[in-house]
């Protein structure tokens, strides 16, 4: 009776070794948080807990700058995006295989298949040669690009959400007099709603996320907060980093954990 | 007058062009901001390259190409093999590698473990894998400066328990990068193979052990070919960015170990060779592709000998 009854499920070790993983995954990023409460002023040492860097962050104006300019860009890029991806989503659902359906799947997920590296120097050999040519170099290229490659994921949740959807509700709509307009607007939309706030969602957070690509399109003095943290970790950093970073963090759990639950609750 | 066919024909036609002009916008920024500037890189890397960086407009050459992996002697003009690209080359491709059997190794066990906790449980697991992944690449990469630099968590950690007396050099070596190529890239492989791992029979383990096969012939011969698939793909999601890996070795790795990424970078900036920096990307993209490829071929088949 002592025996322990045999476990087809246990394999011996893959138990320490989930948990070993798990410890390896939240060690570096516990470690992140803790110094961005630290009180001396370099992260050689520790001097007990204070705020003093996440005030001097705030309070700091290229960190302000940056900041703003990643939210603006993170909610141009995010928002044209899902627009173009909802109406792509419409123009790829819901029919027979047409010509051309096939290469337009391949062609929207066209920036996932390729090194993020490789787009940001394409993209710096085409623009700068428009920046010499019309003299404008604003924020217009960074959401150009942004916009590109957060398609993809946009169009990722709300195509999902039509290909589970059939014509039916439309065509009653339909035999109801509604013009295409109205039941596109009063049957398709608020049916695809969750599907567009996911997608948006999403959007929003890898525009938010992205240096790479940011890096090699900005021109000067358009840092966004992941360049300009990039900018500073080739120096001796200080907690403050840590600060901007810990705050960054806790900005991303809060919108996974709202995509997750948004994207949990199904209709 | 028209027949019924003749009208189904061109409310068919209508339909499709409805569908090219509804698509239009997300094809017409993606061509613009993604995949035309791939064809202008292409075209760029057969051009001579400006004294400031930039090309010569026009010129043709296939001096950018030749420089992927040779080099002039600039005695005799003689060519002969650019050793310090062969060794980037390898470097990044050595490195993906380990990191993608590196990340198997504790990817597979996690992904096991997960799948077989109560299915409440499971999805707080899940979740938890989820974390890292949605959290700033940049981040995770400082995050793992934090532990290996010389006063981090590691040396630190060392040193109080007596075990060495100096720090440990981990930054800006290979290691380096190593490191953080598995700690970002671990849940790429750990969430495939627990979706394929979710949906696994544990009645095929059981009459395996009926069978008198052993824990490690279960894992073996039933486990491992039944989630093959999420095997193959969480090692192509491991493998694709790792070759393309950028800030990681720029951070973690300092000016000295580059990888391809960082070459590229290199060229467009203090190398100011444009066309070679173009040449480099599209040898680059296409060695991404050919690991796509080989994914496509053994995904079907592996999924066609189960099916």
């Amino acid at each position: 009776m002592a025996k322990r009854p045999f476990d087809i499920q246990a394999q011996p070790g893959f138990g320490f070794m989930a948990l070993l993983t798990f410890f390896a995954l939240y060690l570096p990023i516990a470690a992140l948080v803790a110094y961005s409460f630290n009180a001396a002023d370099s992260l050689s040492r520790w001097d007990g807990v204070s705020l003093r860097w996440f005030i001097s962050a705030w309070h700091n104006s290229a960190v302000q700058d940056a900041s703003i300019r990643s939210l603006v860009l993170a909610v141009s890029a995010a928002a044209l995006s899902t627009i173009a991806a909802t109406m792509a989503a419409l123009a790829t659902t819901r029919t027979r295989p047409y010509p051309g359906l096939t290469f337009k799947y391949a062609f929207i997920n066209q920036p996932l298949m390729v090194p993020e590296i490789v787009t940001g120097v394409a993209l710096l050999i085409v623009f700068s040669r428009i920046k010499v040519w019309t003299g404008y170099s604003g924020l217009g290229y960074l959401i150009a690009a942004h916009t590109a490659f957060c398609i993809p994921f946009a169009y990722l949740p709300i195509r999902a959400r039509l290909e589970s959807m059939d014509l039916t509700l439309e065509r009653a709509a339909a035999d109801l007099y509604a013009t295409p307009w109205k039941a596109f607007r009063f049957v398709t939309l608020p049916l695809l709603r969750p599907a567009i706030i996911a997608g948006f969602m999403l959007a929003f957070v890898i525009s938010l996320d992205d240096v790479v690509i940011t890096e090699f399109v900005k021109s000067g003095g358009q840092d966004t907060l992941p360049t300009y943290m990039l900018g500073q970790l080739r120096r001796e950093t200080s907690p403050e980093i840590n600060a901007i970073a810990t705050v960054f963090l806790a900005l991303s759990v809060v919108l996974v954990t709202t995509f997750y639950f948004v994207n949990r609750r199904k209709p | 007058m028209a027949n019924a066919e003749e009208i189904a024909r061109a409310a068919d036609a209508r339909d499709i062009r409805d569908r090219w002009l509804l698509s239009a916008p997300a094809l017409v920024i993606i061509l613009l901001a993604a995949t035309g500037p791939l064809f202008v890189m292409l075209a760029y890397s057969f051009m001579l390259k400006g004294d400031y960086g930039d090309v010569q407009f026009g010129t043709f050459s296939l001096d950018g190409w030749t420089s992927v992996l040779f080099q002039r002697d600039i005695f005799d003009d003689t060519l002969g093999l650019a050793d310090a690209h062969l060794s980037i080359f390898w470097r990044s491709i050595s490195l993906s590698f380990y990191t993608t059997v590196l990340t198997l190794l504790f990817g597979f066990p996690t992904a096991y473990f997960i799948a077989t906790r109560p299915p409440k449980t499971r999805e707080v697991w899940v979740f938890l894998v989820t974390i890292p992944f949605w959290t700033n690449l940049l981040i995770r990469t400082f995050a793992m400066q934090q532990v290996i630099r010389n006063e981090g968590l590691v040396n630190t950690a060392l040193m109080a328990l007596g075990i060495i007396k100096q720090p440990l050099q981990i930054m800006n070596t290979d290691a380096a990068i190593l490191l953080g190529m598995i700690y970002i890239y671990l849940p790429l492989m750990v969430l495939p193979i627990y979706a394929s791992m979710e949906k696994l029979d544990f009645r095929l383990v059981e009459a395996g052990y009926d069978l008198y096969a052993g824990r490690w012939q279960v894992l073996r011969r039933i486990i491992f070919p039944l989630i093959k698939p999420g095997v193959i793909a969480g090692s192509i999601l491991v493998f694709i960015p790792s070759l393309g890996a950028y800030v990681i070795p720029r951070v973690l790795g300092g000016g000295k170990n580059m990888m391809l990424g960082n070459l590229i970078e290199l060229q467009f900036g203090a190398g100011r060779n444009w066309p070679l920096g173009a040449a480099i990307s599209i040898t680059l993209m296409v060695l991404v592709m050919i690991a796509l490829l080989f994914y496509v071929r053994n995904a079907s088949g592996s999924e066609g000998a189960h099916g």
